[in-house]
């Protein structure tokens, strides 16, 4: 019988180019405050940390299988530490984010515990009854604006506007794209094999000596805490917050449109559903509410007869994984041998089924 | 004194409506294993479409009633024989966010119909009279109405699960829908009879809701919540628990509310949440969870 | 004309294939026994006969009529039902409203309650117990029992002495008889090959989901059937 040497290779040819993409991409995004227009930063930054949002989302729901209607808390919550952190302590805006993820890792904590209890499409309902608590406990508080909110203008008045856009830019990059890789590092882990194998079969992940347990939590902390920091961003870019915008569901109907055209369980799917989601938005912008109606039957429409989305249909299609994450095992003959033979490869998927 | 009484008896039938809302729910939770998201958005519908049909042609909502409910209830069934049946299966997400995106589309069209502008179906007499107990002890006529209804609405239900062969059907077909296809059971259609259910009562509570309160579009999410919470805290696969649970709902907000005009919601909220700390099974569970 | 005749059936899980062309058949006061190791498609070939799986719609013809790949709740109309696998009663219904159950089809026909509790009378004593309080071997009676509700012309039997001591496998299969005293045809897939024998006409022995061996049991002897059961 031949000997054969097994080795692990990760990257595929659709890796290698997109990974020169994605360094060309990055580069253009950090340069455009000196090339581009005030508006089109201001859509790279929407973009950016809509991206940012739709992989906490897909992170939590298409790695961890934990659905949650209710990120929209943890959103409002970054958003709400800008008002105390900001007005009131007047820390600098910018440090606010990441002093944002810490807090909403915190406020995670507590919320996990309780929402563990529940299961399923359960758990999914009782994360809005979270996200309803925190916003019926902010709109309570008088100090931070009460129901009909506050302006937020003075944290980032001392600021120079074309560093408070493109330091607003550059950090929206640094969510958006940091979201990206750090799900994709996850993923790529044994962390983010152990995530799979939950997904998969919770039984059997056990079986194999994987804490299910500590792998939801961690999943439900990290997308909290992403979630807070791109909150406290978006209300820097609005400048004006109150209960109702703060911790409004549009945040999370966008979050689950983006990831379910897209391709849910996929690194690239959210960001395919972004360009989606802004391409529909400014077709549709003049038309209202036939714009929500648009985007509701179409992602209904998605779920019924293309669950897997964009990407999953393309990527299954032509085989394209820019983010691999799969460990493919290439068995290459023993050079001792004389005898040449074909390499076999297999490939060990640890992508969405 | 007597105005905590009253502010307890208001809460407790404000559980009847609560149940309501919340029987729909736990109908298809019950036999599909399947949440609405869209629930309380096709109450609003259903009381949107009453108003539609009372104020142009002035009739009594009471009898408009009899004609939307049955219509919802035969939407409901067509509504899970061509989409909701779709979306069964192994996975939870599709049902959810099928049923998320329906919430979505229901709201705004209703929006475009209707404006952001708040309505109710007109109660007359009813919708002011109350029922005096004694001093200063009195409960309104409507929501007593309401509560009666919701009882009705139960005791039918728990003799249709418990007597009936249809009962039986939903029963089987809840515990191990393939051996129910064996027992000759259309599971599609079961569904789909049991959304109609489900539809027709939720139908009920949006009226009775809309006869009591202004309404308004995005109105349906929040009494999706409170019916979910009246069911976990009832106790899941048991029809009085929902009672129970819509009761105890009814009385925290009444409380909260009673202690600051902010604090009625988050005090229902609040309350569900200690339950789900304390008895996370609920209070009169009945089903073992899947 | 067989009561029940099967050509060429296939069937498949997703990509995995169970059974590879299957001929077989049921002549009417038959009692056939499907016999063969784990994994030889014995219950992939009920679960094909009774519509869970699919088949092509004249692989599978009973009393006549082409079933193949028709609706389960509508094969039980037609007077074929199945006493599944591992018994699976309703944990929600008692005794029982699992027998009643069973009559959902309404086929017409000679079971009922009384002669279900005639025939296993610990069921009568049992009826408002939930299904699943039962001993092993009772709740095989009443899985029997609530497939014999649809008054069937033929029975299919999964693995009945599946889990049953020896005992209470003799007291179930000397029901067979009072079944087949009202007309009932019977099919029984059994792994225990001597129970099967005893009882069965006709004996057919699968193999990695193909016929192996096919005759009278009177007419196989141990060697021929050792050998079709482990495919050597």
């Amino acid at each position: 019988m031949d000997t054969f040497t097994p080795s692990i290779e990760r990257s595929t040819r659709a890796s290698q180019i997109g990974l020169v993409l994605a360094v060309l991409l990055l580069l253009a995004a950090v340069s455009a405050p000196w090339w581009a227009e005030r508006s089109s930063q201001r859509l790279l930054t929407e973009f950016l940390y809509t991206v940012a949002l739709a992989q906490m989302w897909n992170l939590m729901c298409g790695y961890g299988g934990l659905l949650s209607v209710g990120q929209q808390g943890f959103v409002g919550l970054g958003g709400y530490c800008l008002v105390v952190l900001g007005l009131q302590w007047g820390i600098h805006p910018f440090l606010i984010v990441p002093l944002a993820g810490v807090l909403g890792a915190l406020v995670a904590v507590p919320t996990a515990a309780l929402l563990f209890r529940l299961r399923g499409a359960y758990f999914a309902v009782g994360t809005w009854v979270v996200a309803e608590v925190f916003r019926l406990l902010v709109a309570n508080t008088a100090s931070v604006g009460g129901g009909s909110g506050t302006s937020i203008t003075r944290t980032v008045s001392g600021i120079p506007a074309w560093w408070r856009e493109s330091s607003t830019l550059w950090l929206a990059l640094a969510l958006g794209a940091g979201a990206t890789f750090a799900v994709y590092a996850l993923l790529r882990s044994r962390h983010g094999l152990a995530l799979t194998a939950v997904r998969d079969s919770e039984p059997a992940a056990q079986s194999l000596g994987v804490s299910v347990t500590r792998m939801k939590w961690l999943v439900y902390i990290a997308s909290a805490a992403g979630c807070s920091m791109v909150g406290a961003l978006i209300f820097i870019t609005k400048l004006r917050i109150s209960p109702e915008a703060a911790f409004s569901m549009d945040w999370s109907a966008a979050m689950f449109f983006v990831v379910i055209i897209g391709g849910i369980g996929t690194i690239e799917g959210p960001l395919v559903g972004t360009v989606i989601f802004f391409v529909l938005r400014e077709f549709l912008s003049d038309y209202g509410s036939w714009y929500l109606i648009v985007l509701g039957c179409v992602a209904v429409g998605f779920m019924l007869w293309i669950p897997r989305g964009v990407w999953g249909l393309m990527s299954s299609r032509f085989d394209l994984r820019f983010f691999p994450v799969q460990r493919r095992v290439r068995l290459a003959p023993a050079p001792t041998r004389g005898v040449t033979a074909a390499p076999v490869v297999a490939a060990a998927t640890g992508d969405a089924a | 004194m007597s105005e905590w009484i009253n502010t307890l008896l208001q809460g407790l039938l404000m559980g009847g409506l609560y149940a309501l809302f919340a029987t729909g729910l736990a109908l298809s939770f019950g036999v599909m294993r399947m949440i609405n998201i869209a629930h309380g958005d096709f109450a609003i519908l259903a009381a949107y479409a009453a108003i539609a049909i009372v104020e142009p042609l002035g009739w009594n909502p009471f009898l408009v009633l009899f004609l939307v409910v049955p219509l919802m209830a035969g939407f409901g069934y067509v509504l899970q024989r061509v989409i909701l049946n779709r979306t069964l299966g192994q996975d939870i997400l599709p049902p959810l966010l099928v049923t998320f995106g329906l919430s979505i589309v229901i709201q705004n069209l209703l929006l475009v119909q209707f404006s952001a502008d708040t309505r109710s179906l007109p109660a007359g007499l009813l919708g002011t009279a109350s029922l005096s107990l004694g001093g200063d002890v009195a409960v309104g006529v409507l929501p007593l109405i309401t509560m009666l209804v919701a009882l009705a609405v139960l005791g039918g239900l728990q003799w249709l699960f418990s007597a009936t062969a249809l009962g039986r059907a939903f029963r089987a077909a809840s515990d191990d829908s393939e051996t129910a296809r064996l027992m000759g059971i259309n599971n599609r259609h079961i569904y789909g009879v049991a959304m109609a259910l489900a539809m027709g009562i939720v139908a009920l509570a949006g009226i009775f809701l809309a006869l009591r309160a202004n309404i308004s579009p995005a109105d349906g999410p929040l009494r999706l919540l409170y019916a979910f919470e009246a069911v976990i805290i009832g106790g899941l696969g048991s029809l009085w628990g929902t009672l129970a649970g819509g009761m105890i709902l009814g009385v925290a907000q009444a409380i909260g509310l009673k202690a600051d005009p902010g604090w009625g919601i988050l005090a229902g909220h609040l309350a569900f949440l200690a339950v789900l700390v304390v008895r996370p099974n609920g209070l009169f569970p009945r089903t073992r969870d899947r | 004309m067989s009561l029940l005749q099967t050509t060429g059936v296939t069937s498949f899980y997703g990509d995995f294939q169970a059974l590879y062309g299957i001929d077989m058949c049921v002549e009417e006061g038959e009692t056939v026994a499907v016999i063969g190791a784990n994994g030889a498609g014995k219950s992939s070939l009920l679960r094909t006969l009774t519509g869970l799986q699919k088949a092509p719609l004249d692989s599978i013809v009973f009393e006549g009529r082409p079933i193949g790949g028709l609706d389960a709740h509508h094969i039980v109309g037609l007077g074929l039902a199945l006493v599944p696998e591992g018994r699976r009663l309703f944990p929600s219904l008692s005794v029982e409203e699992n027998l009643r159950i069973g009559a959902y089809s309404r086929r017409p026909g000679p079971w009922t309650l009384e002669r279900l509790y005639a025939l296993f009378p610990i069921l009568g004593e049992r009826r408002n117990s939930p299904g699943t309080a039962l001993s092993g071997g009772q709740q095989q009676m009443v899985a029997i029992g609530r497939a014999l509700m649809s008054n069937p012309r033929l029975l299919l039997c999964d693995e009945v002495s599946l889990g049953l001591a020896p005992v209470v496998i003799k007291d179930i299969y000397a029901a067979l008889p009072g079944i087949k005293a009202t007309g009932t045809s019977v099919l029984v897939v059994e792994q225990d090959v001597g129970q099967a024998m005893k009882v069965a006409d006709r004996v057919y022995c699968l193999q990695e989901g193909r016929v192996s061996l096919s005759g009278r049991s009177g007419d196989l002897t141990r060697e021929q059937i050792s050998r079709a059961y482990f495919g050597i």
